[in-house]
């Protein structure tokens, strides 16, 4: 796969659950550098398609390909060290960890450690660990949780939290970044600062990012392309505009919103 | 939405966080480490000794707890891993001792480095490698056992690990004849082990310090006192060690939500066998100089109220927390080897009439148990909880609403 195209590539896929066809024959990709999303009304079979990419579901038929390698059935934390990071819809933070540990814990593929180098403290180790808090440190900055390092994610406000599952993302070092619903449950003013944060990682980080929204708001506004999904296909693709008045996509979906 | 209150540090005068740190435990430390010097002596000996029954037998056998505690710690502390058959690594650590440092195998005469009477049959190892190679053939068990087990979680994994615990004096108890082969002597148990000790070029070269071989008579127990003590410090140093790196980050995520750690990057089976062959290691390690101490082997001496008591001290003292757990164990294990025995005493002739009529120590479980639903009542995150345990325990009592108006 040339360097510049495609960083993930699902070919033809299908999932069906007994007789139920979740994913019909989808083809998706998503090119390097750019802001994907993926959107589709309540059981349009999103979640479903996510779980296929990130390897955590095995596809009926088709394959998926990041970076060239084929990841079906590849455990969660492979994927990962790959180069696949998400976040979830239902915040999963260590709760009782702190902001900074949270990020540490996601750069577990990345640094060496070692039980006994642990244990003696060795001087390479102590460097690699310094390092990590540092670039720990930096990235919670980033993410806009400035001074939030020693405060438990719990204690954290909504949005911050959400902030912080993005920066714990990040500390794995992903080439594609996977945000499952961001915005669910925040409301229009963290909506707007995270919209502006996640078009912040696209210019500064470089970042690839998939987004799988409901609100379309956010996807309108920072999307390079649209992808719709209906009752498990795919019904329209392209640039957010073209997708808005797409008279299917408004039959499906959008409905009065899309004129409003 | 409560915000959390800024961390307050105090100011760094007095040597800084380093001294404030380490003074209270440098201070037990010193207090712990000079025990048989001042305590057995007196005019301290009526206090410790004859009234608290702290003698150095059972001070012995309180560290060799402390050193269990540590050891499920890791496994239950840190990694959440509820193991109710620990009692297993203890015990196979015991009868490592009964392999490699006694008269078990008497068809052979193998000694190597070892302080004993070289004429005896047998295989002796050096006590000093024994200990070692115990820890490591608990590893290897524990890594053995965990392989299928660790795939279960919660009570399905407490219920496996009960049956291990189980198992394993059972397989002692039958080993007498395994396919004609007697590798544990059944039920007569292991006698006659080898002691700990330093050999007699040692002893001379340090003028009597280090002993030539330890002594089982109960004014000779100062050395076994610190090898014990010397061990659990070792515990204690990996248990602080490992808590900060980057295993001990990934226990306590695969703790909170396996399904997040993995999906950061943390391999759960490979995370969790860490902390299951460490854990053993620290169990083994006990096992081996506990039976060495005692003199004697035998699969009754391994039963599950083991498992359980440990458990216990690690509840009680405060999961997670490794002055707690060390804290629980000795406070635990003293009312068990000494304390009930002497509060009972103590009942008997404070309270006319009924001299003798109360033996507490026949009572211990029932008080454990009311000791237990005590502590889960008032103080359930133990009574020296982390600070991370701590805020546990308040879950849901500020948590903050979906949706935050005050913005």
């Amino acid at each position: 796969m040339a360097e510049n195209g495609n960083i993930l590539e699902a070919v033809n896929i299908r999932k069906e659950f007994g007789g139920l066809i979740a994913v019909n024959d989808v083809d998706f990709v998503i090119p390097r550098g750019k802001i994907v999303s993926l959107i589709g009304p309540n059981g349009a079979g999103k979640t479903t398609f996510f779980n296929i990419l990130t390897g955590v579901y095995k596809p009926t038929a088709g394959g998926v390909f990041f970076d060239g390698k084929a990841i079906a059935g590849l455990p969660p934390h492979e994927v990962t060290t790959l180069g696949m990071a998400r976040t979830f819809q239902n915040i999963r933070l260590f709760k009782n960890m702190t902001a900074l540990e949270n990020v540490l814990v996601a750069m577990h593929s990345r640094i060496k450690g070692g039980v006994l180098r642990s244990i003696f403290r060795t001087p390479g180790l102590k460097k690699e660990e310094q390092e990590a808090h540092e670039r720990g440190r930096h990235l919670l900055e980033f993410s806009g949780l400035r001074r939030k390092d020693d405060d438990y994610a719990k204690n954290l406000a909504y949005g911050d939290q959400r902030r912080l599952e993005v920066a714990r993302a990040l500390a794995t070092e992903p080439k594609l970044l996977l945000l499952d619903e961001p915005t669910a449950g925040m409301n229009p003013e963290e909506t707007a600062s995270f919209t502006t944060f996640v078009a912040k990682l696209r210019e500064e980080q470089k970042m690839t990012i998939l987004l799988i929204e409901h609100d379309m708001k956010v996807v309108m506004g920072i999307s390079d392309r649209v992808t719709v999904l209906d009752y498990g296909e795919k019904i329209a693709e392209g640039e957010p505009k073209q997708v808005q008045h797409d008279p299917r996509v408004i039959e499906a979906y959008l409905g009065t919103a899309a004129t409003g | 939405m409560t915000t959390p209150a800024a961390r307050v540090r105090a100011p760094d005068w007095l040597g800084g966080d380093l001294a404030r740190r380490w003074a209270l435990p440098v201070a037990v430390i010193a207090l712990i480490v000079s025990y048989p010097l001042w305590a057995i002596e007196d005019p301290f000996r009526a206090l410790f000794v004859d009234k608290l029954g702290m003698d150095m037998d059972t001070v012995f056998q309180m560290a060799v707890y402390v050193m269990l505690a540590l050891g499920l710690n890791i496994v239950v502390g840190y990694a959440g891993l509820l193991d109710l058959g620990y009692v297993a690594f203890f015990a196979l650590g015991a009868y490592t001792l009964g392999w490699f440092g006694s008269g078990l195998f008497s068809e052979r005469n193998v000694h190597f480095l070892d302080v004993g009477n070289k004429a005896l049959p047998g295989i002796h190892l050096s006590f000093w490698v024994v200990v070692p190679l115990a820890g490591l053939i608990c590893a290897i068990a524990g890594i053995i056992i965990g392989w299928p087990t660790l795939r279960l979680r919660g009570d399905y994994l407490a219920i496996v690990t009960l049956g291990f615990g189980e198992i394993i004096p059972d397989v002692f108890r039958n080993g007498d004849d395994i396919a004609g082969h007697n590798l544990t002597n059944g039920v007569r148990g292991v006698t006659q082990l080898d002691r700990p000790g330093f050999g007699t070029t040692l002893n001379d070269a340090t003028g009597g310090l280090l002993p030539d071989r330890y002594s089982s008579l109960p004014s000779e127990l100062k050395p076994w006192f610190y090898t014990i003590l010397f061990m659990c410090l070792i515990t204690i140093f990996v248990n602080l060690r490992l808590r900060d790196s980057k295993m001990g980050r990934a226990w306590i995520a695969v703790r909170e939500d396996e399904i997040a750690a993995s999906a950061m990057g943390v391999p759960l089976m490979r995370t969790k066998l860490w902390a299951y062959a460490i854990g053993g290691i620290f169990g083994g390690l006990a096992g081996s100089i506990y039976g060495s101490f005692i003199n004697g082997i035998f699969p009754t001496s391994f039963s599950f109220q083991i498992s359980i008591i440990v458990l216990v001290m690690v509840v009680v003292g405060g999961m997670g927390n490794i002055w707690g757990v060390i804290v629980g164990a000795s406070l635990i294990s003293w009312l068990n080897f000494a304390g009930l025995g002497k509060i009972g005493e103590w009942i008997n002739g404070v309270i006319p009439g009924v001299s003798n009529d109360i033996e507490v120590t026949k009572y211990k479980f029932g008080i454990f148990g009311v000791l237990l639903i005590l502590m889960m009542l008032f103080r359930p995150e133990g009574l020296i909880p982390s600070a991370r345990r701590k805020a546990e325990f308040k879950e849901g009592e500020g948590e903050a609403s979906l949706y935050d108006v005050s913005h």
